[in-house]
């Protein structure tokens, strides 16, 4: 520390010292000549040469190479690193001792320049004067000087640019007056943490009473009372003994804290000093008063009451509605001038508002409608239909800019936008007789000579205004042939482009908006590709003026120039654009998924099935059906993968799908009959294979004989359901009815289905309470209008249906039983023996395969009574899955429906079901057949082999043991344990 | 009920292993059976593929081609043809005899995690983390899948192929069934990301396993939820299941080291047997539909050193597997227990 520097510490010793000569020591043999080496920094000897030769070697043995030789190490040949370039620093060509303290280059921390600060605040310097002079040491500042910024901060220099000077507080200029008292208010108010006596404070107070009122003074520089929360278990107001104090008679940290230079010297100058420096001396009130100490204060400082607040809420400042820890908005002041002071100087060319900024009124934005596109399109205001007299491509092009093609009303044209035909017709006159112009009164071979010279100087010769606007076009003119054609030139180029071309292709119609003309165009246009010559002039109106005519022929002509079919080899290298850029609309997936929340609650709930499924429609590749030997399920459409839909591709309303289903909510769509866990039904696959309007048609026969032979069976009621349901929804889906046919009521309603399933996803709660109301609920679903007797005989049949089937499980072989099957199939009811029909066309297999399906799903039955107490038991613990229908949703029909006779219909339903799904079942029969004998053979190899087989046989019928049973026994539990 | 209810049976515990292969390939990703059951193709970390035969354990023939490892392989229905994924990006189609590479098959846009033949190993099925199920064609010299299924929002982690359904696992939490006879997609909704997916043996169902520890049995026409299982620990790695050769049992990995083992009726209490006695992996259970096999295998740590095949065998006679499984044999791809624990 400088502090307590000897004075020696203020050189810096080179070299060894010698050692101190003592009187009575011999003296010393000189060193001899060979012991006296040099050595350098790392203590290696280095050799002298003398002084006139250079000092001590250097280099590599004295020389200028290394100890590779000459090449130094750092080379690096060329040829490898061309662009590396070395350069050469000064660092690279100094020596070791040029880096040091003393040396040229020192890499050692130094008081750099800019540290030493030229400008240096005086009140600093001041203080520091002041400081030096009080401190113990004279030189106490020193290491202040050393270490001081050189920039102020940004902070310091705003405020000195708002009129702060250093060693003012911050804040609003104020007159004393308030300030006092404020102090004096603080006075009274120690509640517990005394404030320290600000003893400078009454020398201030009494010149300041002769201050004038216009006068107003920057605020005191006070640092903040920081309230640091009180860790000791000393009384309020000990202070403890300061070693500091008590040995210096100086607070400890004065001398201590060498950096911050404006604590005490500062507040000293400006007005804090102290009244009396206090020697040396223990002090604190645990000591009292020592025996050096000469002020004989108070030695037993004792509080006393009546510095302290004894009433809560006394004089309070403001409105005393809280204490001095009140928010600031309490305690502070309330008038917003003092506020606006407390902004210091304002900065030049401001003024104080005098009135508070006017509180903004925020309007709520407005309700976007639905159509709204958040795009904005920029539609310059060119008058089209003014331009477009002159310049084809530039009329369009400007009309393309505009967005949309705007159908101009003729009317609104300009005056000199029509032709003087049509003029004549607004005006309701008579065509005029005899010629129309000079030209006519011309002899033919005279009209023709001027014809061809004013056509050859033509392109020159163009209006002013066609010119310039028509810049884009005559650019392309100019790409086509180098030098500008002359009329007749172009007329021939325009024959030789358009001349046999198809006329079926769609070509671009320039003059859409005067209908006349561009009937006129398409005319020429025809006979351009006819080959005619002539076929301006031929297509031109001879009724206009020859002014008139002259500028629709060199139109024409431009038009068909600019718009001419492109070449075979042009148009095979560029194909048009699938996707248009400024296309409005984006390709959707037509179903869109329904709402994952619904879906996660039924997850949580474990209500798998209907909540959680979603059944799109889905094109596979036709390739790809071919591969897996199916036949393709939408033969004739185009798609792939699942449908897509175009929508605007701007709507806020596409991604807001799930605000869309939510509006549209409706009462929960029953799910289709077709559509049933396989578990409570024989057989659960719809039949629908029909998707499209397409495939409607060959499904048309199969379905029109359902029609003819029972119109009123459950085929054709659920038909009246759906239609039913159709025409509720036909308001929501028009395009999905408008796509259905009336033959495929089973896709219908799947797709009604589906339809209504992402528009309306009902609440769970709904679904909870519809699960509540059980199974009767779900027997409605079936809502079928067919009479009791019909009924009660399809109970029956089903029944005789069924002890066939049973029969055959028995037997397990195929073809005896299986005419037997088919024969009760058709003996049950009329619309299975159609299904059966009509699936007999397909191969002959099918019947068989028909009975042996139904065959595998009944065979765990061992009876006809069985069956019956199983069904119930079906019936009642049946699928927990929503019920089908809400009551709302079919009609009341449902609803007045008595429990059998719902049963009843439930019961037919679900055969019908049944030989629905027949049909689709034939493709796995075949399948099941072979699985069956497969196990069979297992069965018997296993037997030879297995020793376990008699455990095994005793389960009962083991070996009989299906997949379906297995399932089936499975869902007892499940139905048991969700009783 | 119109049934009785099945017997409780002891636990039936497939004991004897069979064998242990040590295929020497790094981590093994996933071993399959072939079309019969008498080979296994184990998709190592290495890049190779191997093929072993199972009733000696030997080891027939190396594939390698792939860039890096291999995720997934599945054999032809006549054995000439191997398909493997590979986290390459590619697919490829190995003729079994040369074990040349006939096709690889690129497009996907990441890892391709799965893949399968369908029934006549005309098409390649390929599953991939981009999300898509790239169809392609091993008839035609075509490059370019002949459908692309990019129905999932997530990576497609698990994909089988019936006759004419495919049924894909994603991470998305949906199991998708695609029927190509009807033209219609079924999505079902699991809302966990789905680890793997099988149909059973009859057709009827299908069977998810997820990432919340389940397993569920899933109607495949209605989407209604016929058993869940859960007993085992399935939270982050993606792990197998399947069901049995007769649809009697569903079988699980889980990250605990063990296969769990369901009786598909008494869903209460899963039997689990340990393969190996650490806290190994079981990436794949296979059961192989004819020779109630099952394959499964363990998963190593970052430098696993030896892996073995382990053959189970359940016990004849007192306490069977159910009575046809005469012969089951349990194959076990995985490392040998001290080394990974050294490892790790």
């Amino acid at each position: 520390m400088a502090r307590d520097d000897d004075g020696d510490e203020d050189f810096v010793t080179f070299g060894t010292a010698l050692e101190p000569l003592e009187d009575d020591e011999p003296l010393r043999k000189p060193i001899p000549l060979h012991e006296q080496t040099v050595k350098d920094e790392k203590g290696r000897y280095q050799r002298f040469h003398g002084a006139f030769t250079g000092g001590f070697s250097a280099g590599y043995f004295n020389t200028v190479g290394s100890k590779e030789g000459w090449t130094p190490s750092t080379f690096v040949s060329s040829r490898q690193q061309k662009a590396d370039k070395h350069h050469a620093r000064p660092e690279d060509f100094m020596d070791e001792e040029d880096f040091g303290e003393h040396g040229i280059a020192p890499r050692q921390i130094t008081t750099s320049l800019e540290f030493s600060s030229s400008r240096r605040d005086e009140a600093a310097e001041r203080a520091k004067a002041v400081g030096a002079q009080a401190a113990l040491i004279p030189g106490d500042t020193l290491l202040e000087e050393l270490i001081s910024p050189a920039k102020s901060s940004i902070g310091v220099e705003l405020l000195r640019r708002m009129g702060w000077r250093e060693g003012q507080g911050v804040g609003p200029r104020v007159k004393r007056k308030p300030r006092r008292q404020q102090q004096a208010e603080g006075g009274t108010k120690a509640y517990g943490c005394m404030l320290p006596p600000a003893g400078s404070e009454d020398s201030e107070d009494e010149y300041e009473e002769f201050a004038p009122d216009n006068v107003t003074f920057a605020p005191k520089d006070v640092t903040p009372v920081d309230f640091s929360p009180r860790l000791g278990v000393q009384g309020l107001g000990y202070r403890g003994l300061d070693p500091g104090l008590a040995l210096l008679g100086r607070g400890a940290d004065e001398h201590i804290d060498l950096f911050r230079p404006q604590s005490e010297s500062r507040s000293r100058l400006f007005g804090d000093a102290r009244s009396s420096v206090r020697r040396g001396g223990v002090a604190g009130q645990a000591f009292g008063v020592g025996a050096l100490e000469d002020d004989d204060e108070d030695v037993y400082h004792r509080d006393s009451m009546s510095r302290y607040d004894t009433v809560l809420g006394g004089e309070e400042p403001g409105d005393g509605l809280f204490g001095w820890t009140a928010p600031q908005q309490y305690t502070k002041k309330k008038d917003k001038s003092k506020d606006a002071s407390y902004l210091g100087k304002i900065l030049e060319g401001f003024t104080l508002a005098q009135n508070p900024p006017e509180e903004k009124v925020i309007f709520p934005p407005p309700a976007l409608p639905s159509n709204y596109r958040p795009v904005h399109r920029f539609r310059p205001q060119v008058d089209v239909s003014r331009l477009s007299g002159v310049s084809p491509a530039l009329a369009q092009a400007l009309k393309t800019s505009r967005g949309h093609m705007i159908k101009e009303d003729p009317q609104q044209e300009g005056r000199h936008q029509l032709d003087s035909g049509q003029r004549r017709t607004m005006l309701g006159e008579d065509a005029l007789k005899g010629p129309s112009s000079v030209m006519d009164l011309l002899r033919p071979e005279d009209r023709q000579r001027l014809l061809n010279l004013r056509n050859s100087t033509n392109p020159t010769t163009c209006t002013p205004v066609s010119t310039d606007k028509s810049q884009v076009a005559k650019q392309d003119l100019l790409v086509g042939v180098a030098p500008p054609p002359s009329g007749l030139q172009q007329q021939q180029k325009v024959l030789a482009a358009w001349r046999g071309s198809n006329a079926s292709t769609q070509t671009f119609k320039p003059f859409e908006k005067t209908p006349s003309k561009q009937a006129r165009y398409d005319l020429y246009l025809d006979r351009l590709r006819q080959g005619d010559t002539d076929a301006l002039e031929q297509s031109l109106d001879q009724t206009m003026t020859e002014w008139e005519r002259s500028r629709e022929r060199e139109e024409f002509v431009r038009a068909s120039v600019l718009y001419r079919p492109s070449s075979s080899s042009l148009s095979s290298r560029f194909t048009s654009a699938k996707h248009k850029e400024d296309e409005d609309s984006v390709e959707v997936n037509r179903d869109e998924e329904g709402d994952v929340d619904d879906k996660q609650n039924a997850v949580k709930m474990k209500m798998f099935g209907k909540l959680t499924r979603e059944t799109f429609e889905w094109h596979p590749d036709k390739l790809l059906c071919k591969r897996f030997n199916v036949p393709d399920p939408h033969p004739g459409s185009g798609v792939v993968g699942l449908p897509k839909v175009k929508r605007d591709k701007f709507s806020v309303f596409n991604f807001l799908s799930v605000m869309e289903s939510r509006e549209m909510a409706a009462p929960p769509k029953p799910p289709e009959s077709g559509k049933k866990s396989r578990w409570d039904v024989s057989q659960q696959e719809t039949k629908g294979t029909s998707e499209d309007p397409q495939s409607a048609a060959q499904t048309q026969p199969e379905t029109k004989s359902d029609h003819s032979s029972d119109p009123g069976l459950p085929a054709s009621s659920s038909r009246g359901t759906s239609a039913a349901s159709r025409t509720q929804e036909k308001l929501a889906d028009l395009q999905s009815s408008e796509k259905k046919t009336a033959g495929d009521e089973e896709e219908q309603q799947e797709e009604d289905e589906e339809q209504e399933e992402e528009e309306s996803r009902p609440s769970m709660d709904l679904f909870k309470a519809i699960f509540a109301s059980s199974s009767d609920e779900k027997s409605s679903s079936s809502s079928e209008e067919s009479n009791d007797e019909e009924d009660r005989k399809d109970k029956e049949e089903g029944k005789t249906d069924l002890q066939p089937a049973n029969l055959f499980t028995i037997t397990t072989s195929s073809v005896t039983t299986s005419s037997v099957t088919t024969s009760s199939v058709t003996t049950s009811s009329v619309t299975a023996s159609s299904v059966t029909t009509s699936s007999v066309t397909t191969s002959s297999v099918t019947t068989s395969s028909v009975t042996t399906s139904s065959a595998i799903t009944s065979n765990s039955h061992t009876g006809a009574a069985s069956y019956q107490k199983s069904a119930q038991e079906e019936l009642e613990f049946g699928p927990k899955l929503p019920p089908p229908s809400t009551p709302a949703d079919r009609g009341g029909a449902a609803q007045i429906c008595s429990q059998s006779r719902e049963e009843f219909s439930r019961k037919k339903e679900k055969k019908h079901k049944s030989r629905k799904q027949n049909k689709h079942k034939k493709d796995k029969k075949k399948k099941k057949c072979k699985k069956h004998k497969h196990k069979q053979e297992k069965k018997s190899k296993k037997d030879e082999s297995d020793s376990s087989e008699d455990m095994d046989k005793d389960d009962d019928d083991d070996d009989q043991v299906s997949t379906a049973e297995l399932l089936k026994r499975l869902k007892n539990i499940q139905s048991h344990r969700t009783r | 009920m119109a049934f009785p209810q099945p017997k409780p049976q002891a636990p039936q515990l497939p004991q004897h292993l069979l064998r242990t292969i040590d295929c020497q390939q790094g981590a093994v990703r996933a071993v399959r059976f072939n079309a019969d059951g008498n080979y296994v193709l184990s998709c190592g970390s290495d890049k190779s593929l191997k093929l072993w035969s199972v009733s000696q354990g030997t080891f027939l023939k190396t594939y390698s081609g792939h860039g890096y490892e291999v995720l997934d392989a599945d054999g032809s229905y006549d054995n000439s043809q191997i398909c493997s994924c590979s986290s390459d990006k590619s697919v490829i189609l190995w003729d079994v005899a040369t074990g040349q590479v006939t096709r690889k098959l690129r497009g996907h846009a990441g890892k391709v995690n799965c893949v399968q033949f369908n029934e006549e190993a005309t098409v390649i099925l390929s599953g991939s983390i981009d999300g898509t199920v790239r169809c392609w064609d091993t008839r035609s010299r075509r490059f370019e899948p002949i459908q692309v299924l990019d129905e999932a929002r997530d990576s497609i982690s698990s994909l089988k192929v019936a006759q004419h359904e495919l049924l894909t696992g994603s991470v998305d939490g949906r199991v998708r069934r695609y029927d190509l006879r009807m033209g219609q997609l079924h999505v079902d909704f699991v809302n966990s990301p789905i680890t793997c997916v099988c149909f059973s043996q009859d057709g009827q169902c299908t069977l998810s396993s997820s990432l919340d520890s389940t397993v569920r049995l899933l109607d495949k026409s209605t989407g209604e939820m016929l058993g869940e299982f859960t007993g085992h620990k399935m939270k982050g790695y993606k792990l197998d299941c399947c069901l049995s050769s007769k649809d009697t049992h569903v079988l699980s990995c889980s990250e605990d080291g063990f296969v769990y083992c369901w009786d598909l009726v008494e869903v209460c209490s899963p039997l689990c047997f340990k393969v190996l006695n650490t806290r190994l992996i079981n990436t794949f259970v296979m059961v192989s539909s004819r020779n109630e096999c099952l394959v499964s295998h363990t998963l190593g740590g970052r430098k696993p050193r030896c892996f073995r095949i382990r053959k189970f065998k359940s016990a004849g006679g007192e306490s069977s597997f159910r009575r046809q499984v005469l012969e089951s044999y349990f194959l076990i791809f995985g490392h040998l227990a001290s080394d990974w624990i050294t490892t790790t």
